[in-house]
């Protein structure tokens, strides 16, 4: 881990010192040795080209040391997807995150063809599948309507986290740790400069979940209950202010 | 010379009336050409005389028939069915053979017997083969089971044959057919052993080493005849080096046969030497009809009914108690044990060849002909009679009404570029294409990258029959000569309207004289190539690669859609109005392209905002009860 890097960390996290949630390397040494969590990140937009809010995200996060990024719509054009491939840089990575715009309260078809075809029965799951076990799993996701529509009752209708359902019990059933969603909502209501904005709140989040070992503490707290779901964007607050910490 | 074009003359018309009739009323051309010499005969009309030379003369359609068995016989295919051939097909002749030998024993002398038992273990080969197409079992496990038992029967033949003579009473080791030309009997054991080695491998260098080259030499030439005539010459010459050393000469064809079996020359060779064969078996034939000796016969009447009943309980038996041996399916067993219950083809050769060395004397020769004939001719009303009473009431699992590519035939006429990778596309997916080019340079270089590729013009209808055509159930046409393309379309129409064609062609305008033709699947040859060449230029000047792909997608669909329209057009309203028209269409294929690739993903995305939907509905969306609280 760089200096740079280290530096975010206190930066998002004003009282990190205080807390145990994270590695935190001595102040006086330069020399940091943390390993840190790896992340792959899958993107999937159907027509990224085009894209704004997504492109936004995407350009803040690419390119970070540690973070393996993957336009899987540019990867797969036609829908073959190399499956020996993906499972390797799957194993090879501690976190998983979706980034993908939300298409009908739902994810693009290519990331639904993905996960058919790599998350294969006696790998994934079955009694000898067993290979993502442990790994922590999150999604980032666009969406055109606002963050207030998604409750009970307004114009989305449900919670946006009620529409994670299948992944959460897909990431439960091969044997990961689901995490809150990173959500920018309403996206196109926001100029670009609040787009930049949210850009770097992704970039920061994905710094604070490298850095993070704790991590499965934070994951037991949103195992599947009969409790209301979880919020959207949950995991800032919970990072930031340290719940767990008591 | 009269008498001998007449006699030549009554042959053919009663060949050409019986065969037929025969084929019509299903019990196949061999009993049909038996029928024609029936009734030409001394019993029948009287229309022949010298029945005995013409029988003589026409013996060499036998050698041209195990030729083409040989030719058949492909080592790897036979290697990869072995087991199934040495165990069921070996099995079962050895088992027959004997058990009719301890029985005819009874009856005849010793050597007599086992002849007996030889020539009645082998089925008929045409007949089952066309009892299990007919019905639609070749290509299931049963009929893979019966195939191998019938393979054994071809390649039993020749030892069968080589050992007839053997068995002749009198001269132990004394070697019938004794050559005219050379005569190399005053040579010592040792001398003559080795000069039959001699001979063996000279065939095999001959078929191996000398024909290919020859053969393109004269593929080379582009003169047919030139290719009838060494086809002939290498038949020929072949028996006559075994007869040389006196061996039967079937023998040497056979062998023949076998060693240009992996060559690309097979189905060319097939094609020549199979009328020729054809011919002169089917008088063969006739003339063994002709020689049957009725009153005999007659008196003997309950011989021949026991011999029928013997022959085909014998058999059903002996293969029923094999299919258990071998484990076959338990459903499977009667079906694997009917359907070779016959005797065959081979027993109209092998008996007078046999009456011939002094084996068999004429009138156990005639009787047993003559219960041959009867159960070839009740074993299509057998099968039929099984699969009506028995097979009805063992439930058969087969037949899930799921096609599976594997296991058809396709020919593909044509191997220039696009037969290539089609080959590649095919044979992986697991249909091996039986592909045919008329280039002898080509084929040759095709053939060393592993293809299967057999020399020969596409247009020519025996060699469409050669390569497997009537079975085959897709042709697909990749030559590039449009003229040559057309030609054959029509000849595989004509004869073949069972097969789906498919064609690649290299210009619109032959694209709407195929469709004139109604073949369902014409390609233009370089279109998607062009395509895709240009969606990768799309990808390499910036465009995200999925926008590419479906910007492609887009194009050849509507392409596709359009070219449908555009024969109509053509076809109606003629040259200049299609040229306008098509104008009209690549504007609106650009304008299309382009609408896709403007549409605006943040006003679509605007959209979902709440006030565009409030707008849009006219107030808030219901909400579904179910998630009102
Ligand atoms: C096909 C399609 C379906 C969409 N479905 C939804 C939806 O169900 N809910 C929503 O809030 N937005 C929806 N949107 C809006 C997108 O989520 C929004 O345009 C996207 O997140 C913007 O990201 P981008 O700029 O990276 O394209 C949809 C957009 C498209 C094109």
């Amino acid at each position: 881990m760089d200096v740079d890097a280290a530096e975010a960390v206190f930066r998002y996290f004003p009282a990190v010192d205080q807390l145990v949630l994270f590695k935190v390397p001595s102040r006086n040494t330069f020399k940091i040795e943390i390993d840190m969590n790896k992340i792959l990140l899958l993107l999937a937009h159907p027509a990224f080209g085009r894209s704004v809010a997504n492109a936004a995200l995407y350009s803040a996060v690419e390119g970070m040391e540690g973070v393996t990024c993957r336009d899987l719509y540019d990867l797969s054009p036609d829908f073959f997807i190399n499956v020996k491939k993906e499972q390797e840089l799957l194993l090879a990575h501690d976190i998983i995150i979706q980034q993908y715009p939300l298409y009908w309260y739902s994810t693009p078809s290519l990331l639904k063809e993905w996960t058919d075809l790599v998350f294969e029965h006696g790998w994934a799951y079955g009694s000898d599948g067993n290979a993502l076990q442990g790994k922590y799993f999150m999604q980032a996701i666009t969406t055109g309507s606002e963050a207030e529509s998604y409750t009970l009752g307004g114009h989305s209708s449900m919670p946006l986290v009620s529409y994670l359902a299948p992944q959460r019990a897909t990431a439960r059933l091969c044997g990961m740790r689901w995490l809150p969603p990173f959500v920018a909502a309403g996206v196109h209501y926001e100029s670009r400069a609040v787009l930049a904005s949210e850009g770097q709140r992704y970039r920061r989040m994905l710094e604070a979940l490298q850095q993070c070992s704790r991590l499965e503490e934070l994951a037991e707290k949103y195992r599947i209950t009969d409790g209301p779901v979880p919020e959207a964007n949950a995991l800032d607050r919970d990072l930031l202010q340290g719940e767990l910490n008591g | 010379m009269e008498h001998f074009l007449l006699q030549i003359f009554v042959f053919f018309v009663a060949a050409a009336i019986a065969v037929p009739v025969a084929k019509k009323i299903g019990i196949g051309s061999v009993l049909g050409y038996l029928a024609a010499g029936v009734v030409i005969g001394p019993f029948g009309l009287s229309l022949i005389g010298n029945v005995e030379s013409v029988m003589h003369f026409t013996e060499f359609g036998v050698v041209m028939m195990l030729f083409l068995i040989g030719l058949e016989m492909k080592p790897a295919i036979l290697w990869q069915m072995r087991n199934s051939i040495l165990g069921l097909g070996g099995g079962q002749v050895l088992v027959t053979t004997l058990l009719i030998m301890f029985v005819s024993v009874w009856f005849l002398p010793g050597r007599q017997a086992l002849a007996l038992g030889l020539i009645l273990s082998l089925s008929s080969t045409a007949i089952v083969l066309q009892l299990l197409k007919e019905r639609g079992r070749y290509d299931t496990s049963v009929g893979r089971s019966i195939f191998s038992v019938i393979l054994f029967h071809d390649l039993a033949v020749v030892p069968i044959m080589a050992l007839l003579p053997l068995l002749a009473t009198g001269g132990t080791h004394e070697i019938v057919q004794h050559s005219g030309l050379v005569d190399i009997s005053h040579f010592s054991g040792g001398v003559r052993f080795l000069l039959t080695l001699m001979a063996i491998t000279a065939v095999f260098l001959l078929g191996r080493f000398v024909t290919r080259p020859l053969f393109r030499a004269i593929a080379m030439t582009g003169m047919r005849e030139l290719f009838a005539a060494a086809s002939l010459a290498l038949v020929v010459g072949s028996s006559l080096l075994m007869m040389v050393v006196g061996l039967p000469a079937p023998l040497g064809t056979f062998l023949a046969g076998v060693v240009l079996a992996e060559s690309e020359y097979r189905h060319e060779l097939e094609s020549n030497i199979e009328p020729f064969k054809a011919l002169l078996l089917g008088i063969f034939f006739i003339s063994i009809g002709a020689s049957l000796n009725f009153e005999l016969l007659w008196e003997q009447w309950w011989v021949v009914c026991l011999l029928v009943a013997g022959i085909v309980v014998f058999k059903f038996v002996i293969l029923y108690l094999i299919a258990v041996l071998f484990r076959l399916p338990a459903r499977e067993r009667g079906y694997f044990s009917i359907v070779p219950a016959q005797g065959g083809t081979f027993a109209f050769v092998l008996l007078p060849f046999a009456v011939q060395s002094g084996v068999l004397p004429p009138l156990v020769s005639e009787l047993v002909l003559t219960a041959v004939v009867i159960t070839m001719f009740f074993a299509p009303l057998m099968v039929t009679a099984w699969e009506k009473f028995v097979e009805r009431r063992i439930e058969s699992k087969e037949g899930t009404g799921h096609v599976s590519p594997q296991g058809q035939r396709v020919i593909i006429a044509g191997f220039g570029r696009l037969g290539t990778d089609l080959g590649r596309l095919l044979i992986s997916v697991g249909i091996k294409p039986v592909i045919l080019d008329h280039d002898p340079v080509g084929v040759e270089a095709l053939r060393n990258f592993g293809f299967e590729v057999f020399y020969g013009d596409v247009t020519r209808l025996d060699l469409l029959e050669a390569a497997g055509a009537a079975e085959a159930s897709m042709l697909i046409v990749t030559i590039s000569n449009a003229e040559k393309a057309k030609e054959l379309v029509e000849l595989a129409q004509k004869h073949y309207p069972h097969l789906e064609i498919a064609i690649a062609v290299d210009d619109w305008r032959v694209v709407y004289e195929m469709k004139d033709l109604g073949v369902s699947l014409i390609r233009r040859e370089t279109r998607d190539s062009a395509l895709d060449l240009g969606m990768d230029c799309l990808k390499l000047l910036g465009m995200h690669s999925y926008e590419a792909f479906r910007l492609l997608r887009m194009f050849k669909h509507q392409d596709l859609k359009a070219s449908d329209d555009l024969y109509g057009v053509w076809r109606e309203k003629g040259e200049e109005t299609f040229i306008s028209s098509f104008r009209d269409h690549n504007d609106n294929l650009a304008a299309l392209l382009q609408r896709a690739q403007t549409r605006n993903m943040e006003e679509v995305g605007k959209g979902w905002a709440s006030d565009k939907i409030i707008r849009a509905t006219g107030g808030q969306p219901d909400d579904p009860p179910e998630i009102r609280r």
